[in-house]
Order: structure tokens, then sequence, then C-alpha cells
């Protein structure tokens, strides 16, 4: 479990964190999301003491994390993935994690065989590819067996067989009841693997909902209907207040109201129905439109630039 | 998965100061850089006294020799290699947070502190453990060849044995005093450079200084306070010989103690 409680990092007059405070509770996976420089990195080495906040706190587990007697077992981390000497072998990284701790070297290599760097372990971390720089990352995070994952954006690099391999990782490791806090960009991704959302921008904290209400709330009322009937159908949905757009092959994108609405009131008029589907915003796009005003790097429209 | 899981309880264990030793410890030896720049200090120290003693051996009849002290050729190596250890000791630190392994060491040990004291024992044991052998061989085996002009000190003259075993503690501190400069200034080029300007360049500056001036300050800088230690003789322009020293150490735990706190304030 982590606990933010009015958290604020200040590097010189930047406000990279303000006064965010949330819960990541165990047993679920629980997503970090917020466009480029919002400050999820910021907040992740907060969590971990290696940035001391200007304000508020963060605990792990109760208390802060420096204060655990075996660190390592508290929370497992993959912050930015080059956070190991190039010139020290993937196995060698390892083991010196662990002796700070009394790991046992059986331990280091269960994680290698793990995460599946059996064969390069004794190579140079410095000539590692990106994917097996966030395996041996994985690795380390998880070598003290940690009740805390916190992972920032640990599929990247990764081929699909290695994002799928992380999903079941990181399902298995939440289902095991340890806390999961996984911070990615990957919209697709995260609406596989995450049940809770933590959405911040500029620092500030946009959202804490589970990642249902999150699209919910995003989506809206848009219904898609076919019918052979269509014109008299546009008749019937203007007369409810929806507005008609039409699409190709014959398919209404109609605003304003219910599918159930719609299904009723064709019903009720005697029309035919061959297609009747309510929308729901994918997680990009409730993302996007969540996020579009607290944008740190914004792009251009495509329009302004012409 | 071949191995079997290990038990949960041995996953469980606390971060001790013994433990973070011989984290570092594996760390000094996994890396190359530090073979290398040990195997250089130990060719130094031994080589070229070796060297020295050759030549003047070979040239004797050429040169007035009085004044001449057989210690001279003996430690020039070490003093030489303490270029070595001195750029090994800051890059112990350095060379984390140029590729960002700080991060990793401190998610480890979030207290900060251990890691120094560590880095900063198990570098300087290391350096004398090579060094004191490194010496010793050097002193005898210049000697030997200088015997032949009975131009040497047997082991028994007084302050000899003080003045060897001295050149190993010297390194042994410079170790301690590099990787505090490395801990203060966490950038390899940086830390290399302030080494080098301690040791090497403010020294000759002092002679720019009016000769009064210069009498007073530079026996109280750094490597003239460490070189007290191998003088067999001292004049009013070198401290006594621990007294020196003392002094010496003295500003390998100031660096430290900058060091620890540079370390526990700055941002990882």
């Amino acid at each position: 479990m982590i606990e933010a409680r009015g958290l604020t990092k200040d590097y010189g007059e930047k406000r990279a964190v303000d006064d965010l405070s949330f819960d990541v509770r165990p047993g679920i996976v629980t997503g970090f999301l917020g466009p480029n420089g919002s400050g999820k990195s910021t907040t992740m080495r907060l969590v971990l003491g290696l940035d001391r906040p200007t304000k508020g706190r963060v605990t792990v587990n109760g208390k802060p994390y420096a204060q655990h007697p075996a660190p390592l077992h508290e929370v497992g981390a993959l912050l930015e993935a080059r956070s190991v000497h190039t010139g020290r072998s993937a196995r060698n990284h390892l083991r010196v994690l662990a002796q700070t701790q009394g790991i046992p070297r059986s331990r280091v290599e269960e994680l290698i065989d793990m995460v599946g760097l059996h064969d390069v372990a004794n190579k140079r971390a410095g000539k590692f590819s990106l994917g097996m720089g966030q395996r041996l990352g994985i690795a380390c995070a998880l070598l003290g067996d940690p009740h805390t994952v916190m992972l920032d954006e640990p599929v990247n690099g990764l081929d699909p067989e290695g994002i799928q391999w992380i999903r079941g990782l990181l399902r298995g490791l939440a289902a095991e009841g340890r806390t999961v806090f996984v911070s990615s960009h990957l919209m697709s991704e995260m609406s596989l693997t995450a049940d809770h959302l933590i959405v911040i921008g500029r620092g500030k904290l946009i959202a804490d909902t589970s990642v249902d209400d999150f699209v919910a709330a995003a989506s809206k009322k848009l219904v898609h209907v076919r019918s052979p009937q269509s014109s008299a159908l546009q008749g019937v949905l203007t007369g409810l207040g929806g507005t008609i757009v039409e699409l190709e092959g014959g398919m209404l994108e109609v605003g304003g109201v219910t599918a159930e609405q719609v299904g009723e009131a064709a019903a009720a008029n005697g029309l035919v129905l061959h297609e009747l589907t309510p929308h729901l915003a994918s997680l990009e796009e409730a993302f996007m439109d969540l996020t579009r005003g607290e944008l740190e790097f914004g792009h251009a429209e495509a329009e302004d630039v012409a | 998965m071949s191995a079997v899981p290990v038990p949960a309880s041995e996953l469980r264990g606390r971060v001790t100061q013994l433990r973070v030793v011989r984290s570092e410890w594996t760390k000094l030896w996994t890396v190359r850089s530090t073979n290398w720049s040990l195997f250089v200090a130990v060719v130094l120290t031994i080589g070229f006294p070796i060297l020295a003693s050759a030549v003047i051996s070979s040239h004797w009849a050429e040169h007035d020799h009085r004044g001449f002290n057989p210690l001279d050729p003996a430690l020039v190596g070490s003093q030489i290699a303490q270029l070595a250890i001195g750029v090994l000791g800051v890059l112990v630190v350095t060379a984390e947070y140029s590729t960002g392994m700080i991060r990793a060491t401190l998610t480890a040990v979030p207290k900060r502190l251990p890691v120094l004291w560590a880095k900063a024992g198990v570098f300087a044991v290391v350096t004398f453990a090579l060094m004191l052998p490194s010496v010793l061989i050097a002193f005898f085996s210049s000697q030997s060849i200088l015997s032949s002009h009975h131009a040497s000190y047997s082991w028994h003259h007084p302050g000899v044995a003080r003045a060897v075993i001295g050149a190993a503690l010297y390194l042994a501190v410079v170790a301690v005093l590099t990787v505090g400069i490395g801990t203060i200034i966490r950038n390899t080029a940086g830390g290399i450079a302030a080494f080098a300007a301690i040791f090497f360049v403010l020294p000759p500056l002092m002679n720019v200084l009016p000769t009064s001036w210069n009498n007073a300050i530079s026996p109280y800088l750094p490597g003239s306070a460490g070189r007290a230690i191998i003088q067999l003789t001292h004049d009013s322009t070198t401290l006594a010989p621990w007294t020196g020293f003392a002094l010496f150490v003295g500003y390998a735990l100031l660096a430290l103690a900058l060091g620890a706190i540079v370390l526990l304030r700055r941002d990882a």
C-alpha cells in the first residue's frame, strides 16, 4: 500500500508535482497515467526517497521507504531502465543488489531464468538491447519478493510476447495480494492490465477511479444504429431530441439518446434494426479528453500548422 | 525454471553495514576499470624504483652523490601510483552517477551513508593490501641494486620502516580522500580535476607566493602533509612525520564528511 498526502516537489522554479494525494491499494493493478512531463517519474522517485519532497509525505506500508529494514522486500521498483553500470554483467548487477540485503545467489539465478536472460546473464549490461535492459530491470524489481511492485513504463522496448508476459506477471502479482503500481503510455495495454487508474497532468491529480468508471465518464452518449428504414428512424430519433450523423454503409451515429431509447422507439414505431451498438470511448479517447487541457508538451493541431 | 524457489523468509533480510560492504567489494571487482587501475598502480610502484635505481647505479661514477637519499628512488613509484589510486577512488563513486547505477544503489540502501562508508573502507583496505607488498618489494629491490655502491639503506635504519610502510598508508588515505571528493562532486571529470588540482597543481602554485608565505602554507597542503610520513628527516618546510600524516587523515575525513552531507541532502 502506497499512501501519498499533499506530495509536492519543486525543481527550482518548476513545480513538478503539486499537492498530490492518493492511495495505491493491494490486490489490484493500479495504472498511473499522464502525458509526458506530468510528473509520473518524479512521483515514483519521491516514493523511493530518491528525491526529497518539497512538501507533503509518501509512505509505503505505513512508513517512509527509507525506514524499512529490508527496502527491496517492501518495494521492487523499475524506474527508467538504465540504472545499471554498463561495464558490469547482468548477473553481477543482480548480485551486488542482492548482497546488500543478504538475498541468496539462488534467488538471483531464479530471476535470471524467470525474465529470460539466461543466455546473456554474463554479458556486460552496456551491450544490452532495450528489451534486455527492461528484463534486467524487472528482475531487479522482483529480487526481494516485494510487497509492492512499482514499474515505470515496463513494456517499453518489449516485443508483443514480452508485453503479454508482463501483463500476465502483473496480474499474477496483484492476484497474490501485492500492490502493483504501473505507469504507462500504452493505453490499449493499460486497459487490459489495470483495474484502477490514477491520472495526473502538470503534476496535479486529475482522476482517481476504476478503469470502468473512467471510461464510462468520458464516453459521449453515442449510439451506432443501422436500419433498412433509415429515414423513418431518423425522423423518430430527431423527435426524441437526438442528433444524427450519417456514416458509411447506412450506419447512423446518434447523439443524445441511449441505446435503450433507440431500441424502444424503433419497436414502438415498428421499425426494423439491423445493428444497435452503444459507443464506449476507448481508454485512449477518455484519456485524451481528460488531459487535453493539461498537456505539458502539447502538439499543434494539424490545421494550425498548414 | 530449474532452480527450487527460495523460501520467502530468506528474502526478507535486513540491510546491514556488513552486507553493504560485501556488495561494495563485489562492485569493485566486477568492473574492468578496477583491475586495470590497480594493476597500473602496482606496476608503477614496483617498476619505477627498479628502473630508477638501475639507471642511477649504472651511471654512478658520473655524478656527485652528496645528499643522495636512497629512499627517493625506492618510493618514487608509489608517488606516481597515487595518480592511479586517486582516479580510481573518484571513479568508485562518480561512475555510479554517470551510469545511473546510483539510483539502483540508493534504492537498495535508502539510508545512503552505509554505501559511502563501505566504498571508502573497502577501497582503502584494498589499496593498502596491494600497495604494502608493492612498496616492500620496491624498497628491497631498489636497495639491493644500489647496495653495490654502498648507497642503500637497510631496513633497520632509523625511520626507514616507518617511511616505507607509511608510503602504503599514504596511498590508503589518498583512496579515502578521493572517494570523498567523488561523493562531493558526483561527476567524473570534475572529480578527477579536483583531485589533480589539490595534489598536483596547488603545491607548485605556492611557489608563486612570497617565500615566507610559501613556507607557512605548503607544509599544510594535503599532499605535503601526507608525504611527511615518508621523509626521513624534516626541516622547517615539512611537518613531523606523524603530525603531517594525522593532518592528511584529517583532510580525508573532512572530504568524507562533506561527501556524506552531499549524499544525504541532494536528490539522487
